[in-house]
């Protein structure tokens, strides 16, 4: 059949692209491999010739197939299933690369791009060197892996991939496509899942990927050193890009937990969930594993447990691939990312295994080549405790993907181990000691000279930074103590412990600048990427130790609480933790009166914002101290399930995060019954069905928080008191006006009574008319959680001081020159600030 | 035995401690039936939303009181009771995984996590059956 409208050239061009750019990659690998093997001569040139020349073309081959997934999604192509699947007309225009790499193959290509630009780069400065081809053997079959996910060939009857290019009408089976006109009926794609459009999807994903595709490199340098057997030459060059990757790889994990934080309504950044953990893990090694090479640098120590930390951070990167994306983590992670069906499975798992078998092999066999010094290190040495550092660091992250890896268990041996009932928990009381040894190994390490440090000399420069550590932690407990009680005093004291412990190594590197290093901000680096670290330990103990949630149903008498107690845990803390709004009814909730003004539609289809009025009143006294407006938002999917977006006011010292818990779908506007018109003086009282009222006031041209008038309008405002039958009290102020149009009506609601009021005129006996219409619908209101999080902020300024402190070390090690090393800082720390605080 | 791989030991003494320790408090995937056995222990149940029953939801009386009935692959059944407010896609979830305890006439659910067909974009017959709902009514 002969279908119309297609554009079916592009699809073939770009599969033609995959094609040649998968060969490519394969010639690239091979080449490589031939050059790396052979000493300076003219074949070695020859082959490095068509190496670099293959790895070249499918540079462009790639970056080619990206521009066109971007046309056919950004043209809405139907006709293509990609662009069904992840566009849609009305999606905006910043959410177009993120509905790229929404899906498996737009993340896989994202990623091949990343290993593509860093290897042209790599090729441009290692041009000359012998590190050249054994490191863009590895990044090239890489490519040839990646790429591979995207062939969507057949081979006999086995399926090789799966092609951005597949044509809807081949995949999908409906009779529409017995029609040769069936495109002009598919009127729009699916779009980006609305859970995922945000302004992080956009950043997100890509450093994320950026982070996995550079800690390949120290992976690569870690081969080559075994390949041109120069064991230990290979970590000076290394290292910047360890520091690279741990700076990326960092900064993308937090961009991920600032999302979580933002527009997940779980409450926090972090939850243990396993997508997060699976990238966790790989940086914890990875940070193992910079310590060791910088041990190794200075002393000569630790090159086996580098080599070793090195390789097992990429291929945990990959584990984790594996883990999120063959959908084996089920039903265990609020990620739903998808099973991708049995071929991508044993791709990617052939991945892993490439990446994972022959590297340990090569590390194994050649394990007694590789030079190790005999003599111990010193226990008064820096190296010493930076081992033991990294030591914590590796073996943390090995309890992690153990736990995280309980899925893959229950696959194998068929077991039904399930996490347990308070699954945060039992990390955070592992990871609580583990933050207590980290925090105090790198406030005292830093002090401490490599090889040997003079007890004397230790104390006398520690003794400062421990004394100010121990003053503000000893002023936290006393003024703005820890109040997480619910876990009992056990744990309370190990945070306590581990505050301390935090804050000392804030404070022991911070001062380390001034009194070892004397300012010297070049070589601060390290002690700045502590800081920034321990920073956001700190902001993290605080932030969920005393984390609080202050909407509670308990205060308006809406619900009817079971019992004081949590049903579930037995535990005085109340479960009762969402506040019902009734439209206009002020609600009391911690210091803040809470008033839910309107629902108002966003630009995006299906999007709702609810309005929020915060007036903050003191306890004890009648003002209000200030006052704002929240907007959490709730998103109504196509299929009519919703998902709820929070809002955020920011402080210094804290925020209030808020949301929509339970919404109405629907309101019913329609209305049957009528006004109930009474002729009433000022100080009447009159019925209605469930109590009565009295006319307070008028007031002519009103001036107060809802109207405006001038002195020359024409406008009447009654002041009415509603008295319900159980004596609770509301206000209605309903205005009549009349302006050139003629006469108009503004009424007032008593949603808590289901009343709407109207001004209805003035009697010809001078009495006034107010209309009461009592409705027997549903009235209006909305569900809300809200929780206080305590200096938060400090979170995410640790953050970005860690990753100004790697980008500072990296300026060192990398031989930078000063300016372009000037540059780069401020911009990446401008970025930064601006993203995570400023933005949203 | 020098003190590197002493505290290589102690370090991963230490590491096999925390497992041990997560493994104490780790639970079970259980069918009803099977849970029904271990009453007041923690378990995970994996079930559907029993539709020929009422689901007990009023947000004005009390936002924090759910009640349906779930049934799972084995044909067990039983009443769910779950204190906290309805997640929004409960009607349309395809399989629902309940964490909780198993009481004498009801499972006291702590936890749910929905899996709802919406979110399985790449599932090849939610794409067919949106595509023929958005076809269908142009005929």
């Amino acid at each position: 059949m002969n279908f119309i409208g297609e554009n079916l050239f592009i699809g073939k061009l770009g599969h033609l692209l995959v094609i040649i750019s998968w060969v490519a990659s394969l010639i690239a690998a091979i080449a490589f491999f031939k050059a790396s093997s052979r000493k300076q001569d003219a074949e070695k040139d020859s082959w490095l010739a068509l190496a670099r020349g293959s790895f070249l073309v499918q540079v462009l081959g790639i970056i080619t197939v990206f521009g066109l997934i971007f046309y056919i999604c950004q043209q809405h192509l139907y006709e293509y299933l990609y662009a069904y699947k992840h566009a849609s007309k009305e999606l905006e225009f910043r959410y177009l690369l993120a509905c790229i790499w929404e899906g498996q193959e737009g993340s896989f290509l994202l990623w091949a791009i990343w290993h593509a630009l860093i290897g042209v780069f790599f090729m441009a400065r290692y041009k000359k060197q012998e590190w050249q081809a054994p490191v863009m053997t590895v990044i090239s079959v890489a490519q040839f892996f990646l790429l591979m996910m995207l062939l969507g060939i057949y081979i006999s009857d086995i399926k090789i991939g799966s092609s951005p290019f597949y044509l809807t009408r081949n995949e999908l089976d409906a009779p529409i496509f017995n029609r040769p006109e069936y495109l002009e009926f598919i009127k729009d794609g699916m779009g980006l899942n609305v859970l995922l459009r945000n302004y992080w999807m956009v950043i997100h994903p890509p450093v994320l990927f950026l982070g996995f595709a550079s800690t390949l490199i120290p992976y690569a340098f870690a081969y080559a050193g075994i390949r041109n057997r120069k064991f230990g030459e290979w970590v000076k060059p290394a290292i910047p890009w360890a520091l690279f990757a741990a700076c990326v790889l960092g900064v993308g994990i937090m961009m991920g937990g600032k999302w979580a934080y933002e527009s997940l309504s779980f409450g926090g950044y972090w939850a243990w969930d396993p997508v997060e953990n699976a990238s966790l893990v790989p940086w914890l090694i990875l940070v193992a594993g910079l310590h060791t090479m910088a041990v190794y640098q200075a002393t000569g120590h630790s090159l086996r447990a580098s080599y070793f930390f090195i390789i097992l951070s990429l291929v945990f990167i990959l584990y984790s691939t594996f883990l999120t994306r063959t959908g084996v983590l089920g039903d265990t992670s609020v990620h739903s990312f998808t099973e991708a069906g049995k071929a991508i499975n044993l791709m990617i798992g052939s991945f892993v295994l490439a990446f994972t078998l022959p590297m340990l092999v090569m590390f194994v066999k050649h394990y007694k080549e590789i030079p190790a010094i005999h003599k111990e290190e010193e226990s008064s040495s820096r190296e010493f405790w930076m081992f033991i550092g990294s030591l914590v660091f590796f073996l943390t992250a090995m309890f992690i993907i153990a736990k995280t890896s309980v899925p893959v268990y229950n696959k194998v041996f068929g077991t039904s181990i399930a996490p347990p009932e308070d699954v945060e928990f039992s990390y955070n009381k592992v990871v609580v000691m583990v933050a207590i040894v980290v925090g105090l190994l790198t406030a005292i390490a830093q002090y401490m000279k490599y090889k040997h440090t003079p007890g004397k000399y230790l104390l006398k420069k520690i003794a400062f930074p421990t004394l100010v550590a121990s003053l503000i932690t000893g002023l936290l407990a006393i003024f703005y103590p820890i109040t997480y009680y619910s876990k009992g005093a056990g744990f309370l004291g190990a945070l306590y412990v581990a505050l301390f412990a935090s804050i000392y190594a804030t404070v022991a590197n911070a001062m380390y600048i001034w009194l070892v290093i004397k300012g010297n901000l070049k070589q601060a680096g390290a002690s700045l990427t502590h800081a920034g670290f321990a920073l956001m330990l700190t902001g993290m103990i605080i932030s969920s130790g005393n984390k609080e949630v202050i909407s509670s149903s308990l205060v308006n008498g809406i619900t009817l609480p079971a019992s004081g107690k949590d049903p579930m845990t037995k535990q005085t803390d109340n479960p009762l933790e969402n506040l019902t709004l009734i439209r206009q009814v002020p609600t009391r909730m911690s210091n803040y009166e809470v008033t839910y003004l309107k629902d108002s539609a966003g630009h995006e289809k299906g999007r709702k914002f609810y309005k929020l009025q915060f007036d903050r009143k003191e306890k004890g006294s009648a003002g209000i101290s200030e006052s704002f407006v929240l907007q959490p938002d709730v998103y109504m999917m196509k299929d009519n399930n919703m998902s709820s977006n929070p809002d955020t006011k920011t402080y210094l010292n804290r925020d209030i995060f808020t949301y929509i818990s339970y919404a109405l779908k629907d309101k019913n506007v329609e209305d049957t019954s009528t006004f109930q018109v009474t002729e009433m003086h000022i100080g009447d009282t009159a019925f209605y069905g469930n109590g009565q009222f009295v006319l307070n006031k008028v007031v002519r041209n009103p001036r107060n928080q809802r109207f405006q008038y001038q002195e020359d309008d024409a406008a009447l405002m009654a002041d009415i008191t509603f008295i319900s039958r159980d004596s609770m009290r509301y206000h209605a102020l309903p205005l009549v006006e009349v302006d050139s149009f003629g006469l108009h009506h503004v009424d007032d609601t008593v949603y808590a009574q289901n009343l709407f009021v109207r001004f209805t005129g003035i009697s010809d006996d001078q009495k006034v008319r107010i209309g009461v219409r009592e409705t027997d619908q549903m009235i209006d209101f909305v569900t809300v959680k809200a929780y206080v999080f305590p200096y938060i902020v400090l979170v995410w300024f640790g953050i970005i001081l860690m990753a100004a402190g790697f980008i500072v070390s990296l300026i060192r090690r990398s031989g930078m020159r000063g300016w372009q090393g000037a540059l780069l800082l401020a911009g990446v720390t401008i970025a930064l600030l601006y993203m995570f605080l400023f933005a949203n | 035995m020098k003190k590197t791989h002493i505290i290589i030991l102690i370090g991963i003494a230490a590491l096999i401690g925390g497992l041990l320790m997560y493994s104490v408090d780790f639970s079970t995937y259980d069918s009803i039936d099977s849970a029904k056995k271990k009453e007041g222990k923690f378990v995970h149940i994996i079930a559907k939303l029993d539709l020929s029953q009422p689901i007990e939801y009023d947000p004005v009386k009390n936002p924090n009181f759910l009640a349906f009935h779930a049934i799972d692959s084995l044909g067990g059944k039983t009443k769910v009771v779950y204190y906290n407010s309805k997640p929004t896609d409960l009607e349309k979830s395809e399989r629902i995984v309940m964490k909780g305890k198993m009481q004498k006439d009801h499972f006291e659910c702590k936890d749910i996590l929905l899996k709802c067909p919406s979110k399985y974009k790449d599932d090849k017959n939610q794409l067919e059956k949106n595509m023929q709902e958005q076809t269908t009514t142009e005929y």
